[in-house]
């Protein structure tokens, strides 16, 4: 055939292309660590973790932000874990399908994924630091960035839940299972892996949004380590926006050397989840 | 001749459609029962009836009864999940669930409530010798089941469910998915179950159901056409219809 040398041409093009995409979003990724690492790496040393921020770059350290931030994380997980996980199971599992309250609900979870941040702070500050007097608490952020990244868990959750093969479910009821024996003994362990593969998803955007925490009104400015849920608190996005913001350029480097460590905490964060997805993972194999 | 399960007149609905359509059949303690017939007659939907797994379909109805120890099934006497674990099934596909060897065959046993580890061993030794696979298995337990072949997978299923103790045995086209070796396997096993169980089985190849059954029933477009022992269906059918699917005339 006389086209399949200008056939295996465009083959070749397109396989160059693709990697030519993929090359950008790498590269541009390098670039951006490099920048960083160059600005931040040198002030990181123990004071800049046992330092609380000062108005003096030298003397400034990152120890309530950082300590902010493991609490809302760990605060935010507790909610919106089971809640997210246990919504997904009703939805899949137990509600109606035919129903139209149930197609509605389905469609506007998906929907609510989409919503931009700062309208769930607009309503955090209206219910939990307001109306329910939670003040400007770790648990007003907390449940706030909960709102936020349920939308994520659940849709990720459903998705895990409805790649549970049918035989599986149905091998389960013969042996006269109940249905939470079914979901308990079948469906969670199966979906685990997906389960939590969305959850590292949501960790991530909970631990990097500011635009819900700034309305909300966490402060940066606090030289505490938060000690219950009901403290102030500040976390290390805000801390960065904060330092980002100052005249002087000792504090764009220091923030540098806040985004090294917001990465690390979220490379740490997803790796626990990783182990924990393999665990799971393996134990189907 | 005992009877253990006594059909009568069932219909069953998925939604508008017909799938079965008055139903009669006894069937009988500790024999091998054959349900034959081309695709979409229905024998399927009918071995499902038995336990109740249609009621995992949305949409289906039914009509009549199906006695079993006295009692219709589909009424409000009879919990569905005692009646399975009584009414145990076997599936076209081997689905063992993704767990290990010993914990797919305790699966419903620990969760009928025996906790002791001893009689949990010794279930899952009874189970896996009973379905012929305790020699093949009996050193590595604990690995996944989903290591075994799908012949293997097969037997571990059945294993599964005769850790139940199940009373009747229904068995939808097992070995559907398996190669000849594991096919002949499963047949001899079937023989052997047979004098504690009783079994009812779906099956597509006529030549299985003349191996291994006593009693046949061949099915046609949702009706019971013919039902009898084996050897008189095989061999001298009163039905037209069932001497042409059995001499291979269609289907």
């Amino acid at each position: 055939m006389s086209n399949v040398k200008k056939r295996k041409l465009i083959d070749k093009g397109f396989h160059i292309l693709v990697f030519l995409t993929t090359l950008f979003g790498l590269l541009i990724l390098s670039i951006l660590l490099f920048d960083i690492l160059k600005d931040g790496l040198k002030w990181i040393n123990i004071e800049f973790f046992t330092n609380f921020t000062s108005r003096f770059a030298e003397k400034a350290g990152i120890r309530a932000p950082l300590f902010g931030s493991i609490w809302i994380i760990t605060i935010t997980m507790i909610f919106a874990f089971p809640i997210g996980v246990g919504s997904a199971l009703y939805l899949e599992e137990y509600s109606d399908d035919k129903k139209i309250l149930t197609k509605i609900i389905k469609l506007n979870i998906s929907n609510l994924a989409g919503v931009p941040s700062i309208v769930f702070g607009i309503l955090g500050l209206g219910i939990f630091v307001n109306f329910l007097g939670f003040g400007r608490s770790i648990l007003s952020g907390a449940l706030t960035l909960t709102l936020l990244i349920l939308p994520i868990i659940i849709v990720s959750s459903q998705e895990a839940i409805k790649s549970v093969p049918k035989e599986l479910r149905h091998g389960a009821y013969a042996l006269g299972a109940t249905k939470w024996q079914v979901v308990k003994g079948v469906v969670l362990p199966y979906s685990l892996p997906g389960i939590l593969t969305g959850s590292i998803l949501a960790i991530a955007r909970a631990l990097g949004e500011t635009a819900p925490l700034i309305i909300i009104g966490a402060v940066t400015f606090i030289a505490f380590i938060p000690e219950s849920i009901f403290d102030k608190f500040t976390t290390l996005p805000m801390q960065v926006y904060n330092w980002s913001t100052m005249p002087q350029t000792e504090f764009h480097d220091l923030a540098a050397g806040a985004i090294i460590i917001l990465l690390i905490l979220l490379l740490g964060a997803n790796a626990v989840a990783i182990i924990l997805r393999n665990k799971y993972q393996n134990r189907i194999k | 001749m005992n009877i253990k399960i006594d059909v009568k007149n069932l219909d069953f609905f998925y939604g508008d459609f017909k799938a079965l359509n008055n139903i009669n059949i006894e069937i009988e303690e500790n024999k091998v029962t054959a349900f034959i017939g081309p695709s979409g007659c229905g024998k399927s939907t009918f071995i499902r009836t038995m336990n109740r797994m249609n009621d995992l379909i949305d949409g289906t109805k039914h009509v009549g009864e199906i006695i079993y120890e006295g009692k219709n099934i589909y009424s409000s006497e009879v919990d569905v999940v005692e009646l399975r674990t009584k009414v145990g099934m076997v599936f076209q596909k081997p689905n063992p669930f993704p767990k290990s060897i010993y914990e797919n065959i305790v699966f419903g046993p620990k969760r009928n409530g025996i906790k002791k580890k001893a009689e949990l061993d010794r279930i899952v030794e009874t189970s896996l010798k009973d379905a012929a696979l305790w020699e093949e298995v009996k050193d590595r337990l604990d690995s996944s089941a989903w290591s075994l072949s799908g012949g293997q997978q097969q037997r571990l299923c059945i294993a599964r469910a005769l850790a139940m103790k199940p009373d009747v045995l229904l068995m939808d086209e097992p070995t559907s998915a398996l190669d000849p070796v594991a096919t002949s396997k499963i047949e001899e096993l079937i023989g052997e179950l047979k004098d504690k169980y009783t079994i009812v089985i779906v099956t597509h190849s006529m030549q299985q159901a003349g191996r291994i059954s006593d009693n046949t029933a061949f099915f046609l477009m949702g009706k019971l056409i013919e039902y009898g022992e084996t050897s008189k269906i095989f061999s001298n059918p009163e039905d037209k219809r069932t001497e042409d699917y059995i001499t291979g005339r269609f289907g």
